[in-house]
């Protein structure tokens, strides 16, 4: 069991940053959105998905002929998170004005608006389903449902040292993610927006007599969030070259749980609590087997939320201190 | 159609307990009538690519024999389950109940099997799968439940020799995907290595998982691997094997039934599924190697679809011809039609159509395949089929 952890430590540790960086970006959207606005926002892994098909649609009709490796890889990557951010942060606007914006002018409690979340995100799976992946891709309607592909990423190894292996896709998404992070902390921190967002999260009725418009902010917000989950998609899809209408699903929980194991609403909270659940996915399956992935990394969040339960990091985007 | 159904109502009547409304009564004889056949399966999910063709052969089966204007015609209702067992057993309840169906050819998968079957048997209705292969089915001693061809156990032992005979495996490493199917495939592939002598290594993947490299690290970290098996489907195997080359194993790969489809090589891209060998119970032979009837209906089916037949074609046919045969000789209620598939013994196309007291075929081999481009060419019975080009 421990000898396979440690024959296997190197590689579980690439691949469970490269895993992890991409639960830290979708985190963002639900702790951004939870610290300000007290709502798990459950369509969030439906803004990743659209992302992922976009980036996929892009890259298809650019019709790469040979596979991309270094600058032209990079380039595209760049093309593609840039669609990614517009696609989800559109999204995500959209969503926030059509599913939630109605039931907070409303006063409705929120559980209406967590139940408004799941109806989103379920009819939002369907609908890519049924009608826009079949429609981009050209496959069939029951084609909807299966996994379309776009094969473009040429895989070299940039990093070895003895068993320390670095595949230059799985570099380029801890580098991205963590890019993103440090914009968006910057972002956050230091901006009249990033002021306006934290005043918000902190009290919403002092900051509307500070002069701040929620509305707008809680669009921002949204807007932020969909954008990290944009870039986390095109990532996915130059890691993985595929999507689903169900992609979001699996990544949706974890990138959630990663969220609740930094601390959710915390932004800081939410990297160490992708980096954290990927690392522990990965060498538990290590240890363990792969059918334990899951196991271990929902074990490890009890233990911890049992003797820190506001998460690791613990304090909140209401707190933060500039 | 109103009078079709009508007339389907009475001819249930003697069967229907819950007493539905009663028709006009008709004398039978001369009107021609109408019985209903169900097709369960994943017709439109993630898998659907190996439930279609043996749907194909089915509704093959039934054009041809409404063709020759019989006394009693078939009218084929198609199921589709996506392969889930909890939509698949709400679908049951309205074939038998609303649609009244007198016999179903499926369901497709093991999975989605186990809980219909005993829907179906306490109905009752009699099935014949075109290609659920699950050991544990043929175990229950269900007497209204038959299969067409050979179970895991069978392939199972028949891949698992050809990994010990023709590539002279001494270290294979075994992954599955947990499902009803993929792990009893699975497991009697270990047991029948490891009874030869051959060290296996396991590893299990989420179906639902984009990521799997644990399971390429736990490969790579195997000294002198001569070959992988993956029991599952091939929308999970293409991911699969996408990252095993990408991640730089070069090991040979070899699946069940479940991976047989030419949407592998789509899913892993590139020529990452080329030499990837796939055992199957069932026999595509397009040419007609092994006899005639196949190429004749390879050549009807290529006229009518448009496409090749692919996996469970054949298949798909002869379970439908089964029911054909038993209403062909005058038998139109679940029952009855039932008792003349226990005694049944006509030519199919794969073989000849004949069931044990389980339900389980009278007989059958295993045949391997082997992918290169965008599709497969059959390497020859499992038994005896050479090596597979390096």
């Amino acid at each position: 069991m421990l000898h396979n952890l440690v024959d296997q430590f190197w590689p579980a540790t690439v691949d469970g940053l490269s895993l992890g960086a991409i639960y830290a970006l979708v985190a963002l959207g639900y702790t951004m959105v939870y610290g300000v606005l007290r709502l798990i926002n459950f369509a969030h892994s439906e803004i990743f998905m659209i992302g992922t098909v976009a980036a996929l649609y892009t890259v298809t009709s650019i019709g790469v002929s040979a596979p991309l490796s270094g600058v032209s890889l990079v380039g595209m990557l760049l093309l593609l998170a840039v669609v990614g951010m517009v696609a989800s942060g559109g999204a995500a606007v959209a969503l926030e004005y059509i599913a939630y914006r109605p039931l907070r002018k409303r006063g409705a409690s929120r559980l209406a608006a967590l139940i408004s979340a799941i109806g989103a995100s379920l009819f939002l799976q369907q609908l890519f389903a049924l009608q826009v992946i079949p429609k981009l891709f050209h496959t069939s309607q029951a084609g909807g449902f299966l996994p379309v592909h776009a094969f473009w990423v040429e895989r070299t190894d940039v990093i070895t040292i003895g068993d320390f292996v670095v595949r230059n896709d799985k570099l380029l998404v801890v580098v991205g993610a963590i890019l993103m992070m440090v914009a968006l902390d910057q972002v956050v921190a230091r901006t009249k927006l990033g002021r306006g967002i934290r005043a918000t999260a902190q009290d919403p009725e002092t900051a509307v007599l500070m002069g701040v418009n929620i509305n707008r902010i809680v669009s921002a917000t949204f807007a932020i969030g969909g954008a990290m989950a944009g870039v986390a998609a095109a990532l996915y899809v130059m890691r993985f070259e595929e999507t689903r209408y169900d992609v979001g699903f699996l990544l949706g929980i974890k990138a959630f749980t990663a969220a609740v194991l930094g601390g959710i609403g915390n932004l800081r909270g939410a990297l160490v609590g992708g980096f954290v659940l990927g690392l522990i996915e990965m060498y538990g399956s290590a240890m363990f087997g792969s059918e334990w992935q899951h196991v271990v990394a929902f074990s490890v969040l009890v233990l911890v939320l049992m003797f820190r339960p506001t998460g690791i990091l613990g304090e909140s985007l209401q707190q933060a201190r500039v | 159609m109103a009078a079709a159904s009508t007339l389907l109502l009475s001819a249930c009547g003697g069967n229907d307990n819950g007493g539905g409304g009663g028709g006009a009564t008709t004398g039978g004889g001369e009107q021609p009538s109408t019985v209903k056949l169900g097709f369960m399966g994943d017709l439109g999910g993630e898998n659907a690519g190996i439930v279609i063709p043996p749907f194909n052969g089915a509704t093959m089966a039934v054009d041809e024999y409404n063709a020759t204007n019989p006394t009693t015609k078939i009218q084929l209702i198609k199921y589709d389950s996506q392969g889930k067992p909890d939509q698949a057993t709400a679908l049951a309840q309205q074939a038998i109940k609303t649609d009244k169906i007198v016999g179903l050819v499926g369901p497709a998968f093991s999975g989605e099997s186990k809980q219909v079957d005993p829907i179906l048997e306490e109905a009752p209705i009699p099935s014949v799968s075109p290609s659920a292969t699950n050991i544990t089915l043929g175990q229950n001693g269900w007497k209204y439940w038959h299969r067409i061809l050979a179970n895991d156990g069978v392939q199972g032992a028949g891949i698992a020799g050809y990994i010990a005979r023709a590539l002279k495996a001494k270290t294979v490493f075994v992954i599955h995907d947990n499902a009803e199917y993929s792990k009893g495939l699975a497991e009697v592939v270990i047991d029948t290595l490891k009874s030869k002598g051959v060290t296996v290594q396991t590893d299990v993947i989420d179906p639902q998982g984009s990521d799997y490299s644990s399971t390429v690290n736990k490969v790579k970290a195997v000294a002198n691997l001569d070959a992988v098996f993956y029991g599952g489907y091939y929308a999970q195997l293409g991911r699969l094997l996408k990252q095993l080359r990408e991640g730089g194993v070069k090991t040979r790969v070899l699946s069940g039934d479940g991976s047989l489809d030419v949407s592998l090589p789509k899913g892993a891209g590139g020529t990452n599924a080329d030499g990837a060998v796939v055992g199957c119970p069932c026999n595509i032979d397009p040419t007609g190697v092994s006899s005639p009837a196949s190429k004749t209906f390879a050549d009807k089916y290529k006229a009518k679809f448009n496409t090749a037949p692919a996996i469970y074609s054949a298949e798909g046919y002869d379970s439908a011809t089964a029911f054909i045969e038993a209403i062909k000789a005058g038998n139109t209620t679940p029952e009855k039609i039932n008792q003349y598939l226990s005694t049944i013994s006509v030519q199919g196309i794969t073989k000849e159509i004949k069931f044990g007291p389980n339900g389980e075929p009278a007989g059958g081999d295993i045949y391997v395949y082997l992918f290169k481009g965008q599709t497969y060419t059959p390497l020859g019975n499992a038994k005896d089929a050479p090596a597979p080009p390096a």
